[in-house]
């Protein structure tokens, strides 16, 4: 590499100094790597931060591109052609709190106000910027459906190519959206694992050689996009960490990034230092993570997905983990509930908050109940709920009992009739 | 029929840069499968097993669609034609 294109390269990735192994630490030039050179470990993006202040943070637009310094983007990514995600509402969230009978403050950070209303824009965002820099002219993934839309709507944005590889069992509503933005969408006969699977194979494949995979081979820096729920949530609540934070888990980037993202926020004195809880949420039918945690286990042990949280349905988590590490780390737990029970958390979510969340919303807000019940959440500290995605994208979830109270003639009498009879 | 087996990118230097390897022994098992890999590259076994004889953390390996971790593991057995699939693990959502 020529010292031209190593400067312009860097400046293409902000404060980003080079790729690092999770697992044994050997270090990797910031490229279109995921796995290690040695060991096969996951790599991550490490930093030359600098000094960065609340002031610079706060200075900047309202996406999660006010935290560029802290992504491995250029500085003036803002000014590209993207989505600009982020920033989405804290909500307060008092009528839950009490349903669930939380005496503490309880927010929810409601990802569903993304441009395509889940937290994937997030990650899709920063991994289009390092995918761009890299010189990748399509935008591909293997996807549960979310992450098809967000990469099919970002293309679109920046006038690249999409190619997404979902299961072909998908909501038909996540197929839909994601086709309208006239992109490759191609259904896979199989699970979401049999998908990651496949574009696995398809790294270094002439048919492919082009094309930027979001969470394959641009992964270390589609994964860094997820750090900035966890800015978010600290810079709303006025610059400090909440107590515990319950968090749904897929392939467990998600929580990780929410961890790392903190413990970056301590580091550069933006935030105090003081201890939180992270906690995990799963479907029963899709729960490598939980079960692992429950019997104490430090390797997570794939599943074969059942659930109708599809979105989460990742049975083989390799962030899994860790996320067990970061949960233990910091005294959490992770729990999982069944699909009643998810339906029971959406309809929850929607009648005391009127947020419509999609069935990962219903994942974490049933399982917020079933940890306080267990007695392993504090009801009495200040918790944050993510709910990352939009209920419109699941309705076949919650398609039983829900429709018309009743149907009538236009006529005063018959609705004074239905009033009377449901009071 | 012979076994074949698919490398991924970052091992293709232990088999001169080939995707496929198409296996001329005829192993009984995923272990001997291997066993045959390492005669052809020396020091792919290392990569794929550990010391304790255990595949990998980050390693994903298949035979046909399934996942081995599902089957018997290194022991699975491989019918006639049985295509071997070694992936690095990889998320998303």
């Amino acid at each position: 590499m020529s010292l031209e294109t190593a400067a312009n390269q860097s400046r293409s990735f902000g404060n980003a100094t080079h790729l690092v192994c999770r697992a044994c630490g050997a270090s990797a030039t910031l490229g279109a790597d995921y796995s290690c050179w040695e060991c096969f470990g996951p790599l991550e993006v490490a930093y030359e931060f600098g000094n960065i202040t609340r002031e610079q943070i706060q200075s900047g637009p309202l996406s999660l591109w006010r935290y560029a310094a802290l992504l491995p983007v250029p500085a003036n990514v803002a000014d590209s052609r993207n989505l600009a995600p982020g920033f989405t509402r804290l909500h307060k969230a008092d009528r839950l709190a009490k349903a669930l009978g939380i005496t503490g403050q309880l927010w929810i950070k409601d990802d569903s106000g993304n441009p395509t209303h889940s937290f994937k824009d997030r990650v899709v965002a920063v991994a289009q910027s390092a995918g761009i820099a890299l010189g990748f002219n399509t935008l591909a993934c293997a996807s549960t459906g979310n992450l098809a839309h967000a990469v099919a709507a970002a293309a679109a944005r920046a006038g690249q190519r999409s190619v997404v590889l979902v299961p072909s069992n998908l909501e038909a509503n996540k197929i839909q959206a994601t086709a309208a933005y006239n992109g490759l969408v191609i259904g896979i006969d199989g699970n979401y694992d049999d998908v990651n699977r496949l574009c696995g194979e398809l790294i270094g494949e002439e048919v492919s050689a082009d094309w930027g995979f979001v969470n394959v081979n641009l992964r270390p820096y589609y994964a860094e996009g997820s750090k900035t729920v966890g800015y978010e949530i600290a810079e709303q609540l006025g610059w400090r960490l909440p107590d515990q934070v319950v968090i749904p888990v897929a392939s467990g980037a998600l929580l990780t990034k929410v961890d790392k993202g903190w413990r970056e926020f301590i580091g550069l004195g933006l935030v105090e230092d003081r201890p939180y809880r992270v906690f995990g949420a799963q479907a029963t039918g899709c729960n490598p993570v939980s079960a692992a945690w429950r019997d104490g286990h430090e390797v997570v042990r794939p599943v074969k997905p059942d659930t109708i949280a599809k979105s989460l349905a990742i049975g083989n988590p390799a962030d899994g983990p860790y996320a067990l590490d970061a949960v233990r780390r910091t005294n959490g737990a992770v729990g999982d509930v069944t699909d009643e029970e998810v339906i029971e958390g959406i309809r929850l979510l929607a009648e005391c908050e009127g947020i419509f969340g999609e069935t990962s919303g219903g994942v974490t807000v049933a399982t917020t109940r079933k940890l306080l019940a267990a007695g392993l959440l504090d009801p009495t500290a200040e918790t944050v709920i993510l709910n990352t995605g939009e209920g419109l994208k699941t309705l076949d979830a919650v398609s039983t009992g829900t429709g018309f109270s009743a149907t009538i003639s236009p006529n005063v009498e018959s609705v004074t009739n239905v009033i009377e009879s449901s009071s | 029929m012979s076994i074949s087996v698919r490398i991924p990118t970052i091992l293709r230097t232990y088999t001169q840069g080939s995707a496929l390897v198409e296996l001329e022994s005829t192993p009984a098992t995923l272990l001997e499968a291997i066993d045959a890999l390492e005669a052809i590259g020396p020091g792919i076994k290392g990569r794929l097993i550990d010391d304790e004889g255990k595949l990998r953390r980050f390693i994903n390996l298949y035979i046909n669609d399934d996942d081995v971790r599902f089957l018997d593991g290194l022991a699975s057995v491989l019918n006639d034609g049985a295509q071997i699939s070694i992936v690095p693990a990889v998320a998303g959502g």
